[in-house]
């Protein structure tokens, strides 16, 4: 494991709202990931683990403190430039599968690489077919989402987050939607690629079953770190 | 163009066949609409036009009128100028002047003509007629005799003339039949009917009768000049300009057929003026049509949109596949309706009764121009809307 960390971030805030009605979701938060961990986070409703996800994932900016990733200022990015980083260095996962309806469970896969690219390539199909052998969906590469189980969808999902290589995926309440056996499933892949590919994880998650799994725990509660 | 971008807004398009259909053929109908505007009133002006330009001269060339002269300086005295009836209105020195007409760019065909007034008598019945003496086969250069005639033929011998069919009918001749022609000038002779024509316009089938040119000379009195110079022109609404033209090339007075129209052209006019609203109204329509579908479309895949812009696409490919999306949908629309109204028939094909409707003038290529223009105008402020989704907000996170 590197000692340099992938992302840190530093007094970081953010408000929704303005004067009175002003609502503080993030009050200072303090944290850095290092390359090939296995993150957990963990946190009541409104303690601000989407929020934090959020940002770290340059959907949105911060409102104070400093953000950073592989050297890159994210905070004073443009949006063109967090657009980019965004496609090249992270993956999404969330609760919803959110595979667009019209494409196959393969395009679907490509759909990032293919975004940024303007076009679908050989190499694209090529290893969007390996991840979907990979998290077990080979024979399902034709199928529309609406053709496929609820656990298909996620792991088809957990593949289009890696199809650029990301350095780091950001998955919010992934197995939130699932019942026991397909959250064991996607944790399994989760697990297995973070293992294989070196590639990091942040989970948000209400679940101590799913926080077991992963290599450290960061809790949060009222928008600061408590335990980390 | 982007590749991925097309893709998806075709896959957009085919995720919804009966929606897609739908709009297009709204789209299809509004095009209908701004070609058939387009065909009917392009054929009807070009009917119009040919059966009012078709059997007259578009130009005639004749001697400018002449004013008496004036010895005393201007100014001095106040004068009142009458025309000068002294000497007969002839263009006397007309040879040089054909082969300039013949070199003005946009003359077809032109016809110098003896003309003058008389009477056919036949027995106690006697009519007045115009004469017109024209060249050696130059009969129908300028209203199509050859292709009028109803009885005998278009031959002008020296003792021949061809007469119109209301004029036979009044004094009940025939082809063969001998007639008397008293001209304005005193002098009469007798010719042969060779033939009877008839243009469909009164006024000409009852009172012209053409006749040799140089029999015309010998009945007018007109021993080397002539009285005008018809001219045909293409295209026939030219005809002001090479009237112009000629003027200043020949010194001769030129009036243009639509002088003596104008009010045909007035209507023409405000009958396109008419056609162009009601084609700018059918784009208008597409326009609105194509723009709220897309708004209804966009706000559908409001959360598709959110997770590809999460996924790291651009907002100029979200904007890039709703505007072609847009542009898809009048594009087709506008080549189906194409496709449907292939079969209009040209104007040439007009039975009586049916609509003048011309193919040829049907605007096809700008009509699918336009729609598809608009189509993507229409499509360009919701693609920008959709390109705003904020991605956190539309995936619900």
């Amino acid at each position: 494991m590197s000692a340099d960390p992938i992302f840190s971030v530093s007094g970081l805030t953010k408000a929704f709202g303005e004067g009175e009605g002003e609502v503080l979701v993030l009050r200072g938060i303090d944290l850095a990931m290092e390359a090939g961990e296995m993150t957990a986070l963990l946190g009541p409703s409104g303690s601000g683990k989407s929020t934090l996800l959020t940002i770290l994932g340059t959907l949105m900016r911060a409102s104070g403190g400093s953000h950073a990733m592989l050297g890159v200022d994210l905070m004073h990015a443009s949006d063109a430039e967090r657009t980019e980083f965004r496609s090249r260095h992270l993956g999404f996962v969330f609760q919803f599968h959110h595979l667009l309806p019209d494409l196959s469970a393969l395009e679907n896969v490509m759909m990032p690489a293919a975004a940024a690219a303007g076009r679908e390539t050989r190499a694209m199909r090529s290893r969007a077919m390996d991840l979907l052998d990979a998290v077990g969906l080979a024979d399902r590469r034709d199928y529309r989402p609406s053709a496929m189980s609820g656990g298909q969808r996620q792991r088809a999902a957990v593949a289009r987050a890696l199809i650029n290589n990301p350095v780091l995926v950001l998955a919010d309440e992934p197995t939130g939607n699932l019942d026991r056996q397909s959250a064991d499933q996607v944790m399994d892949l989760i697990r297995s690629i973070n293992r294989t590919m070196a590639t990091s994880f942040l989970i948000s998650t209400h679940d101590e079953h799913i926080a077991a799994q992963c290599q450290r725990r960061i809790e949060l509660l009222d928008g600061r770190i408590v335990r980390s | 163009m982007n590749r991925y971008a097309v893709k998806l807004a075709i896959r957009h398009l085919l995720a919804h066949p009966g929606q897609t259909a739908l709009l297009m053929a709204g789209v299809a109908l509004g095009v209908s609409v701004f070609i058939f505007m387009s065909a009917l009133i392009g054929g009807l002006a070009t009917l119009l036009t040919q059966r009012t330009v078709g059997s007259i001269p578009h130009v005639v060339l004749e001697m400018p009128d002449r004013d008496p002269s004036v010895l005393v300086p201007s100014g001095a005295a106040q004068v009142v100028l009458q025309k000068d009836l002294s000497r007969r209105d002839q263009i006397a020195i007309w040879q040089p002047a054909v082969p300039i007409i013949e070199k003005t760019p946009g003359v077809t065909a032109l016809s110098p003509q003896i003309r003058g007034s008389a009477f056919v008598e036949r027995g106690q019945a006697v009519a007045p007629v115009g004469v017109i003496g024209v060249q050696p086969g130059k009969l129908s250069d300028i209203a199509d005799i050859d292709g009028a005639m109803v009885d005998g033929t278009s031959t002008l011998p020296a003792d021949g003339i061809l007469i119109g069919s209301r004029l036979a009918g009044d004094l009940g001749l025939r082809v063969g039949q001998v007639v008397r022609l008293s001209s304005d000038r005193g002098r009469a002779r007798s010719f042969r009917i060779g033939g009877i024509f008839s243009l469909g316009i009164a006024s000409a089938d009852r009172q012209a009768v053409y006749m040799n040119f140089t029999t015309a000379r010998a009945l007018f009195d007109l021993p080397t000049g002539i009285s005008r110079i018809e001219i045909k022109v293409q295209p026939a609404t030219d005809a002001p300009r090479i009237a112009a033209a000629l003027r200043r090339s020949t010194g001769l007075k030129a009036t243009a057929w639509t002088e003596d129209n104008s009010q045909l052209f007035e209507g023409l006019d405000a009958q396109a003026r008419t056609g162009t609203i009601i084609k700018a109204f059918s784009l208008i329509t597409i326009v609105v049509g194509i723009a709220s579908a897309m708004l209804l479309s966009i706000v559908r895949r409001q959360a598709e949109i959110g997770i590809m812009r999460a996924m790291g696409a651009s907002k100029g490919l979200v904007v890039s596949i709703f505007v072609l999306e847009g542009t898809l949908i009048g594009l087709v629309g506008a080549l189906a309706a194409w496709l449907a109204l292939l079969p209009l028939p040209p104007v040439s094909e007009v039975r009586s009764g049916g609509l003048p409707i011309d193919r040829a003038q049907g605007d096809f290529l700008l009509a699918v121009t336009l729609t598809t223009l608009a189509a993507m105008l229409a499509s360009i402020l919701p693609a920008r809307n959709a390109a705003r989704i904020d991605p956190v907000e539309a995936i619900g996170q």
